[in-house]
């Protein structure tokens, strides 16, 4: 062996331990100490996610730390988790009661995008996107949505499985995708956005006649107030989204003071205040900006996918 | 330690009839291991990164892809002439290694902004470009012409290789730490350096590289248009423009054969664990029967596999079946045409040549991918695959006619 393989070798061994060594190190300190585990019955706080764990804090002193999750979202006494699993494309719905017993855990194809709880924390929603599902191209996403009744047993995989309706005529477009769905008290109506053809539109869902019936274009990832009557939801203008608040009995629609892009699915931390998550200085932020459009958006906490406990 | 007397030692071993593959080129296999695990590491868990790492929108990543596909075309093209231009090869595959290299370290560093990230990614893809035609030029220049399917299909085994190890380690590195992207690109960076550093100090330029002889374009053009040669890039042209896209193959395996969509991700896997079994055996085989021969018989074997997705047929051994076909169709056009074309381009233009082999494929192949898109919209899988078929058989009729006169 010449001396020169032998540097060869010496080096990229060197360089291969390097990362070895940054791995072990990022390893050993990443394990968080005794993870603490949440406290669902305490009010006041939010449930989020950081770095690919739930946590529960307010942004200021201690945060408590929890499973591990891409998405999640509490309400009435049920958290929601979505964790993507090794291989691509595949992950996980998995609801924990109060007292963080596991009520439910079910595969669901796809990366984890959006998941709520009903306000009678009966009914769990999801949405997962996944690449490559489509003729055309590489790249190209798709988006599954899905519920959960967890009072009944009822599991609608897919929304694609609803008989649709828009202008009063039955719907049948083949590129037809759903997602962020939101539940209203009922138990049984729900709010979606249905992609097809190029446009957008917001859906009202009906879960025992197993249809969506449209009601209004260019509304996505609709969000419902605590009070039920209006929906926060994100409307595009081109490539960028921004925040609006429709009131769904007067179909008033205000624009909200947040005029920077926002891909999310907001979430109400009360029926004046929308929480949402922006990018942040290359992390994911949790800011919030009032409903009726006034006032300016306040940064609370590096964070995605927040909701209010108690 | 003088260069000069390095390579002269190590001339000889090259040479030599006892070695079956140079070490050249199974140091350049290594390279490509490292490189491609590096590389689909990263690929494998961008999506996650900029939707759970960044807090970007998951329609960001479609932007992203669409804007740099055809681009690597042209690069390939620069990376080729520019390696015969300067007679080193080497040199110019080291550059784009490194490159890509760099921008592994450099993704991270763009942070949340969605133009440094597709720098990056657009880095990457142009250090891709540049490297692969001189890197194919020194494993043909590396190697006796009657051993060039051999050589290439040992190399591609390694490259697929790697290109399979790649996701997994990712997947295990963020099972190790959760939510741990920065170690994903840590990992993905050293094994991209420990690539460039393989190439620098394993790889040597063989001796049949005339560092003097500096091809002049007009050389170059000379040569690449020489009929014997224009005919071959012609026809792999052609015969990429009758091939079904990769990611349409797959949905249609899965929809046509009736499989759970859950699946989709996997199919790709069986094609590319095909591939890097069969390259070297088919490349072997290449070299007895005639490397042209068998780059058009591996697109008769695609002709087969897509008569059986238009046929009435469904389940998963028809499934395994076409997979199985479609990765011996790689195996057997990959490699095997730039061995085909390494042995009848003189060595001054090789690179340049095989750069101007790769990009009509990929160029054929990319219309056609958009084209078949376009078809499936307006009729049914049956009939577009029934019309992929004919399409792709009349190529290779084509391709017998007229490459009857090209040298087997």
């Amino acid at each position: 062996m010449t001396r020169r393989t032998l540097t060869g070798i010496a080096v990229i061994a060197l360089v291969l331990a390097l990362g070895g060594g940054y791995v072990l190190w990022r390893h050993a300190s990443a394990a968080t100490p005794a993870a603490t585990g949440l406290d669902l019955g305490r009010p006041g706080s939010y449930v989020y996610v950081e770095d690919g764990r739930v946590r529960q804090g307010d942004g200021a002193g201690s945060t408590l730390v929890g499973m591990e999750c891409q998405r999640a979202y509490y309400r009435a006494g049920l958290l929601s988790c979505l964790r993507a699993l090794g291989p691509a494309f595949s992950a996980e719905l998995i609801v924990y009661g109060s007292d963080l017993s596991e009520r439910l855990r079910t595969p669901v194809w796809g990366n984890p995008s959006r998941t709520q709880v009903s306000p009678s924390g009966h009914l769990v929603a999801w949405t997962v996107f996944r690449e490559g599902d489509d003729y055309m191209a590489d790249g190209r996403f798709s988006t599954t949505a899905g519920l959960y009744d967890l009072a009944t047993g009822l599991h609608h995989g897919s929304l694609e499985d609803y008989t649709s309706y828009v202008d009063g005529e039955r719907f049948t477009a083949a590129d037809v995708n759903y997602w962020g769905i939101t539940f209203a008290a009922d138990d049984n109506t729900f709010y979606a956005t249905m992609s097809a053809g190029g446009k957008t539109r917001l859906m009202r869902g009906d879960i025992s006649a197993r249809t969506l019936t449209a009601i209004r274009e260019n509304v996505e990832c609709p969000s419902l107030s605590p009070d039920g009557t209006r929906v926060a939801y994100k409307q595009r203008t081109g490539d960028r989204w921004r925040l609006h608040v429709l009131d769904l009995g007067t179909g008033a629609d205000v624009a909200l003071a947040e005029t920077g892009h926002v891909d999310d699915q907001a979430a109400w931390a009360d029926d004046r205040t929308v929480m949402y998550v922006k990018a942040h200085e290359g992390r994911p932020t949790v800011f919030t900006v009032p409903a009726d459009g006034t006032g300016s958006p306040v940064m609370a906490f590096p964070g995605a996918s927040p909701s209010p406990v108690g | 330690m003088y260069l000069a007397a390095t390579r002269a030692a190590d001339g000889k071993a090259v040479t030599s009839p006892a070695a079956k593959v140079s070490g050249t080129v199974v140091a350049l296999g290594l390279v490509s291991l490292v490189t491609d695990m590096s590389a689909e590491m990263v690929t494998a868990v961008l999506p996650m990164y900029l939707m759970y790492g960044l807090g970007l929108g998951y329609l960001s990543l479609g932007v992203l892809d669409g804007v740099y596909t055809g681009a690597t075309a042209v690069l390939r093209l620069a990376g080729g002439y520019a390696a015969d231009r300067l007679g080193r090869p080497k040199l110019v595959a080291a550059a784009g290694y490194g490159l890509s290299a760099l921008t592994k370290l450099g993704l991270p560093l763009a942070g949340g902004s969605m133009t440094g990230i597709g720098l990056m990614v657009g880095a990457d893809r142009l250090g891709k470009g540049v490297r692969t035609a001189p890197r194919d030029a020194l494993i043909a220049a590396a190697t006796p012409p009657g051993a060039l399917g051999r050589a290439f299909g040992v190399h591609r085994t390694l490259d697929t290789a790697g290109a399979l190890l790649g996701p997994l380690l990712a997947w295990a590195l963020l099972a190790a730490v959760t939510g741990g992207y920065d170690t994903v690109f840590a990992a993905s960076f050293c094994l991209a350096v420990a690539g460039v550093l393989a190439l620098l100090f394993f790889v040597r330029t063989p001796p049949t590289v005339d560092v003097k002889r500096r091809a002049a374009l007009r050389t170059a053009i000379r040569a690449v248009t020489a009929p014997g040669v224009r005919r071959i890039w012609l026809l792999a042209g052609l015969l990429g423009l009758a091939t079904v896209g990769d990611m349409f193959l797959y949905l249609a395996i899965q929809r046509g054969m009736g499989l759970p969509p859950a699946v989709l991700p996997l199919l790709p896997l069986g094609s590319a664990l095909t591939f890097m079994l069969a390259a070297t055996p088919v490349g072997l085989l290449a070299d007895r029967l005639g490397r042209w021969r068998v780059f058009v018989l591996a697109h008769l074997l695609l002709v087969g596999g897509y008569l059986a997705l238009a046929g009435p047929v469904r389940g998963w051994p028809v499934a395994i079946g076409v997979l199985v076909l479609h990765g011996l169709f790689y195996a057997g056009s990959d490699g095997v045409l730039m061995a085909h074309a390494g042995k009848l381009l003189p060595g001054e233009v090789r690179a340049t040549g095989m750069a101007v082999v790769q990009t009509t494929q990929a160029l054929g192949r990319g219309a056609a991918a958009i084209g078949f898109g376009v078809l499936t919209q307006a009729t049914a899988l049956g009939p577009a695959f029934t019309i992929a078929a004919a399409a792709l058989a009349t190529a290779v009729l084509t391709a017998v006619l007229i490459g009857r006169k090209v040298p087997a």
